[in-house]
């Protein structure tokens, strides 16, 4: 009997999105993905609710909702620790040393083929392994985070980018010799921005890798704040609310960072054809 | 968003050519020297520490081979760690919790249990984002958007949690590595699905194929080299998934419990074996699901 009402929204769910799907605008894509998104959430209260589930196993939105209000302080200072400090300086200073390396490897062929097979393994590798070494050499501030983050993000950014240099065709190449332009004005005005989508397509898959670096560095090792720490302590106090706002703010997080980087591809890259329509 | 994805520049895949051996041989060597350079400024530190106070001076050449052979150097040099990669495969029984194979088995049966899911999880959701359009508008969205939720960051609470319930074992790993790769192969299937183009499904439909038909005679067999080149990055994904999911204390066996005693106790070179375990085990899974791909697709004669 109590599964009813769930059914109930589950179905109103799907006729909704099947009645919304006929409409083919913007808008109703857009609100078709959130009717989806409304009714997972919507389940989940009622199951938690019908169901009585404790707390301590899987806490209703609603507590989630009322720990992130009240734990906006904690919530705000994790943030600047582990997303602004740890991840974001490691993102950035990853992404730099990858493309000066691959501008630098650029113009020899032998190192290119040297670095590249070892840079796709290393790209395959669980290098998320490494956090507690570095933490060891780094200390327990963001300073160790920062670092694993660019160990992390360096070799897809760097495959990305080597790939996108070459990403320029021969006619085009020929169109800068037969102007006699020096090697520095076609990298700049050619080859650069022809690599733009490869290395916005890197930039954006190290998004999350960034994040999760950042956060897994501090299970080995951190100050009393921070997202990682507090998710392992309010686990250990069993503090379930406060671990899932954590897992809120880090994938409203994840999601921002990966917007905006979304967002300078389309200025960056209005050109290419995957960001036409 | 999900057009980004799905239309973004791929970095071209890379073949090896035998003429690729003496740069990539060069690189590793540079490699392995500026390793055991650092090796030596790293723990050369501590040595001359010991020095001092026993009062002892040491001539350069005793302070290099003392840095070298360390047991709790900051920095193992390459050969400590082989030595130690040798000794917990070769060294031990199979079943010893100090063998490293052991520990290697425990991690591979939870990344291929959760790499299963993940995979049919993935291949079933595409096939119904193919299929219908409400799936797609409302599925496709959310599934790119779970992706740049750091899950890896919160797996081990995810094992913690399910401990608490009673789960243990084997699943909540499998869990955390079903998670991380069902995206790469829901991307894929979903691309390679739509690949046929105008003129093969117009075939189709004109001799009059239910669409059953089309899916296992046309939409399967072109989708297949998309769904190779994405199980290579999902299998990946999936050991990185186990291993984090390895991490939360209480877990003693795997490669993760490895690397997180070792560095409870500071023992850098157990941590440096544990890590190699994983880069070779990772590097077998690619390799095997690479065979895999060349045998099936040479045998349909998709190859290129």
């Amino acid at each position: 009997m109590s599964a009813l009402p769930i059914l109930g929204v589950w179905l109103g769910g799907i006729a909704l999105n099947v009645w919304l799907a006929r409409i083919n605008t913007r808008l109703s894509r857009g609100l078709i993905a959130a009717v989806f998104g409304l009714t997972l959430i919507l389940l989940w209260e009622m199951a938690v609710r019908i169901y009585q589930i404790p707390t301590v196993i899987l806490p209703a939105p609603s507590q989630i909702a009322a720990s992130f209000a009240a734990n906006r302080s904690i919530l705000w200072t994790d943030f600047v620790q582990t997303i602004l400090r740890g991840a974001l300086m490691g993102w950035v200073i990853g992404a730099f040393a990858a493309i000066l390396t691959a501008i630098a490897i650029d113009r020899s062929p032998f190192l290119q083929r040297g670095l590249l097979p070892i840079g796709n393994f290393v790209a395959a590798l669980p290098i998320v392994g490494i956090a507690p070494i570095l933490v060891m050499w780094f200390g327990f501030d963001w300073q160790s985070k920062a670092a694993v983050v660019v160990v992390m993000v360096f070799f897809p950014i760097l495959v990305n980018m080597v790939a996108g240099l070459k990403a320029t065709d021969a006619l085009q190449r020929d169109l800068m010799a037969s102007w006699a332009a020096p090697y520095g004005a076609s990298l700049w005005k050619l080859r650069l921005p022809a690599a733009m989508p490869f290395l916005f397509n890197g930039l954006k898959i190290t998004t999350t890798l960034a994040l999760i670096g950042a956060i897994v560095a501090e299970f080995f090792g951190s100050p009393t704040r921070g997202m990682g720490f507090r998710i392992s302590t309010a686990v250990g106090r069993l503090d379930l609310p406060l671990v899932w706002a954590e897992i809120v703010v880090a994938a409203l997080a994840g999601t921002l960072f990966y917007g905006i980087v979304a967002l300078a591809e389309k200025k960056v890259t209005f050109w290419h054809p995957s960001q036409r329509g | 968003m999900t057009d980004a994805v799905l239309n973004a520049p791929q970095a071209r895949r890379l073949r090896l050519h035998t003429g690729d051996l003496l740069p990539i041989l060069t690189v590793l060597l540079v490699i392995v020297a500026v390793w055991y350079l650092g090796a030596i400024r790293m723990n050369a530190a501590w040595e001359r520490d010991q020095a001092a106070r026993a009062g002892v001076q040491l001539t350069t050449s005793e302070l290099v081979s003392r840095t070298l052979t360390q047991d709790r150097p900051v920095l193992p040099a390459p050969h400590q760690v082989a030595q130690g990669l040798w000794e917990g495969v070769a060294g031990q029984a199979v079943t010893s919790r100090r063998s490293l194979v052991w520990h290697a088995w425990v991690t591979l049966s939870a990344t291929l249990a959760g790499f299963g899911i993940g995979t049919a999880l993935g291949i079933v959701l595409a096939v119904g984002i193919v299929h219908s359009r409400v799936m797609d508008l409302s599925v496709m969205p959310w599934a790119v958007a779970s992706q740049t939720v750091p899950i890896l960051a919160i797996a081990p609470m995810v094992i913690v949690v399910l401990a608490s319930v009673g789960v243990t074992g084997l699943l909540p790993k499998a869990i955390i590595a079903a998670w991380l790769s069902f995206f790469p192969v829901l991307v894929g299937m979903v691309k390679g699905l739509r690949t046929p183009d105008g003129m093969q499904l117009d075939l189709m439909r004109s001799w009059s194929a239910p669409k059953t038909r089309v899916f296992w005679n046309l939409r399967l067999p072109s989708s297949l080299p998309y769904l190779f080149a994405s199980l290579k990055v999902a299998i990946a994904a999936a050991l990185v998934g186990t291993i984090v999911g390895e991490l939360p204390a209480g877990a003693t066996a795997g490669l993760g419990a490895r690397l997180l005693s070792g560095s409870y106790y500071g023992q850098t070179v157990q941590i440096w074996s544990a890590l190699f375990a994983a880069a070779i085990l990772a590097a077998v899974l690619v390799a095997l699901i690479g065979l895999i791909e060349r045998t099936v697709l040479s045998r349909m004669g998709l190859a290129r």
